[in-house]
């Protein structure tokens, strides 16, 4: 009988920042395997969700369960399963890519053999010995993924996660991300037509409220750009 | 627990290798510092009480530069994300900081004890050394904990540079006080005397006192 | 109510800065350890009204504070004639924690997210809170090895001034609580105000699920 629990549900959930409501009132179920992407205008609060979700936030209201585990308590048990890439690459510039990642893995008690094949796995494996600062935005990008994807998580968080990528690194990316990867998947986008491909479940988020909720057959191009209006 | 705190305190140390921002400053620091006290004291030789205060007000100074430096990296470059998204304990954070800081400023004074010992010092410092060695090291463990609080304190405020004085400076007088009373008795004009005990124990109780303090509060700092 | 006039007539008018001083220090003192233990409540329970009642208690403190170093200097001037003494542990002392907690509003101010700010102040208060004893141990210890019990600010005296002592003890820490009471009672207003004005606005009010909001007042 497979395991029919949720891998990503939220019910009612919200986060203030001070007077301000970050998010309100959010609630989905995500399947294991699935994908979700979340549409909005800047400041809607994906990135509050994302980093929620991260176990970076706690939220403020409702109930937040993440591969079976309630947040915020339970956030020690599941941070092993979760792969976040947000705006900010986690790298240290001074330090070169493979070191960098030799670092994650001590973190989270990854083979350092496993370094060397995610570094390949992107295409990295020839600039991994520079530091950081000196390698391109397309570069620190794919070095991101790399750490993000290193400890093999369950479920990723991708804040716009081909930024900055070209087509090349877009493919190459591809199988440790994208909808190929297998893995349950949040991911943010602002192309209302490509954010679609692979995806299962839209959220559309519109000053800090859940504006649609609504599997990808049903959603219309016209409900995504009415987010932005 | 202990994992992570090697591979923090390997990063750190890999970090400070590459950079060389934060001990040759120190260092630099306190040996110009000398050379003020030098002129401002108009002395070419001090000893005992002026000796020992005028190293640690030195030391003290020297090591609000390398607070101020602890976690710029973390903050600046998302490194806190990156540490709080690891299955790890988030105290083994604090404790490789402080070990880190720690270490600096052993190195720090590695080089600048001896260099106090030449430009300043009357009498000399053969006798002196164990007794100087137990104090700073006591010392700096003072220093080290309290300093990585503060820094974790202020690394999140708007004016970091002007906190991290403003806090650690009160903080410290206990162990300034404890470490120049420690430290007298050893730079004294005829010779070093036994190392005061009771001093000691002051030092001790601070460091205790802080490190169970720090321990229990870290982790409020890091979540969110 | 606390101006309490020495029931001995014939102790010089100077001396009545002791029954204002002394009572300010402990209840000062009392005030700054009370802050602590409010910031542990507010981080065990994570209810802002904890952190409140540990910003108002400190800043109330701080006050008291002041007020010490400022008795305490016109009594050095008047007993010895300096405006500042080194001897005298209690001055000391409260000029340390003074330099230290003054820096607890800025603290506060430059953290804009309010969550944080609270968090961190009560991270603050509890260091801070237990600095103070420990201070308090050091330069005793400093005073009594360099320069023994002179001219101390204690005085044993017929009973009389123990009774005006004490109560002007009493007086004071009543005055403080009361002034505690009234502050928060002011802030809670403020924030009730404030979360009637959200419910109008038609925002959701998960401000009452998480308890009141930040202590420090708004610029």
């Amino acid at each position: 009988m497979p395991d029919l629990t949720p891998a990503v549900s939220l019910r009612g959930v919200g986060r203030r920042y001070g007077e301000r409501l970050a998010l309100r009132d959010v609630s989905l179920e995500l399947a294991v395997g699935q994908t979700l992407v979340v549409f909005g205008p800047n400041g809607a609060g994906k990135t509050t969700l994302l980093r929620m979700l991260a176990t970076l936030l706690r939220p403020h209201a409702g109930e937040l369960r993440v591969l079976g585990r309630e947040l915020p308590d339970d956030g020690y048990a599941v941070r092993a399963r979760i792969g976040f890439l947000g705006h900010e690459p986690l790298l240290y510039r001074e330090l070169s890519g493979r070191e960098n990642l030799r670092f994650h893995a001590r973190l989270h008690g990854v083979d350092p053999a496993r370094v060397e094949a995610v570094l390949e796995a992107v295409g990295m494996q020839g600039r991994a010995g520079d530091p950081v600062a000196e390698l391109s935005r397309g570069m620190v990008q794919r070095l991101a993924v790399a750490r993000a994807v290193l400890h093999e998580p369950e479920l990723l968080l991708l804040d716009e996660p081909l930024a900055n990528l070209d087509p090349v690194a877009v493919a190459q990316v591809q199988p440790l991300i994208g909808a190929a990867s297998g893995r349950t998947r949040i991911v943010t986008s602002h192309d209302p037509v490509g954010g679609l491909v692979g995806a299962d479940v839209v959220l559309g988020l519109r000053g800090s409220r859940a504006q649609l909720v609504a599997r990808v057959a049903d959603v219309t191009p016209a409900q995504i750009a009415a987010l932005y209006a | 627990m202990r994992q992570t705190i090697a591979a923090l305190l390997a990063k750190d140390l890999a970090l400070e290798l590459r950079t060389r921002e934060a001990i040759p400053a120190m260092v630099l620091f306190s040996v110009t510092t000398y050379v003020v006290f030098h002129f401002g004291l108009d002395r070419d030789t001090i000893d005992g009480d002026l000796a020992a205060g005028v190293l640690w007000v030195t030391l003290l100074f020297a090591a609000i530069l390398g607070i101020n430096r602890l976690f710029v990296a973390e903050h600046e470059q998302g490194g806190f994300d990156g540490f709080l998204l690891a299955p790890v304990d988030r105290t083994a954070l604090f404790v490789a900081k402080a070990l880190a800081l720690f270490g600096f400023l052993c190195l720090v004074e590695l080089v600048a004890v001896p260099a106090f010992a030449v430009l300043l010092l009357g009498p000399s410092l053969g006798q002196a050394l164990p007794g100087l060695l137990v104090v700073l090291l006591a010392a700096n463990a003072g220093i080290a904990i309290v300093g990585t609080l503060v820094a974790a304190l202020a690394i999140q405020t708007r004016a970091r540079d002007l906190m991290v004085p403003l806090l650690a400076l009160p903080m410290l007088v206990p162990v300034v006080l404890g470490a120049s009373r420690a430290t007298a008795p050893l730079l004294g004009q005829g010779g070093a005397a036994a190392l005061p005990g009771d001093w000691l124990s002051l030092l001790g109780l601070y460091d205790l006192l802080f490190a169970l303090i720090a321990y229990a509060v870290f982790d409020f700092l890091l979540e969110d | 109510m606390f101006f309490y006039a020495p029931t001995d007539a014939d102790q010089g008018v100077i001396q009545k800065i002791f029954y204002v001083h002394v009572p300010m220090a402990i209840v000062a003192l009392c005030g700054f350890v009370a802050g602590a233990v409010c910031a542990v409540m507010h981080l065990r329970t994570r209810d802002r009204r904890w952190d409140m009642r540990s910003y108002v208690a400190i800043h109330l403190s701080i006050v008291l504070a002041v007020g010490v170093l400022l008795t305490g200097s016109i009594w050095a001037r008047a007993s010895w004639g300096h405006w500042w003494v080194w001897d005298e542990p209690m001055l000391v002392v409260f000029l340390i924690v003074f330099l230290l907690y003054a820096t607890y509003q800025p603290l506060r101010f430059s953290i804009e997210d309010p969550e944080k700010q609270s968090r961190y102040a009560s991270v603050f208060a509890i260091t801070a809170g237990a600095f103070v004893p420990l201070c308090f141990g050091a330069v005793r210890m400093a005073q009594n090895l360099t320069h023994p019990q002179a001219g101390t600010m204690t005085t044993s005296g017929p009973g009389s001034v123990t009774v005006t002592f004490l109560v002007s003890l009493t007086g004071m820490a009543l005055l403080f609580v009361t002034l505690c009471k009234y502050e928060m009672a002011s802030k809670n207003a403020t924030m009730k105000l404030r979360s009637l004005r959200r419910r109008l606005a038609g925002d959701d009010d998960f401000g009452a699920a998480t308890g009141a909001r930040s202590a420090a007042p708004q610029l």
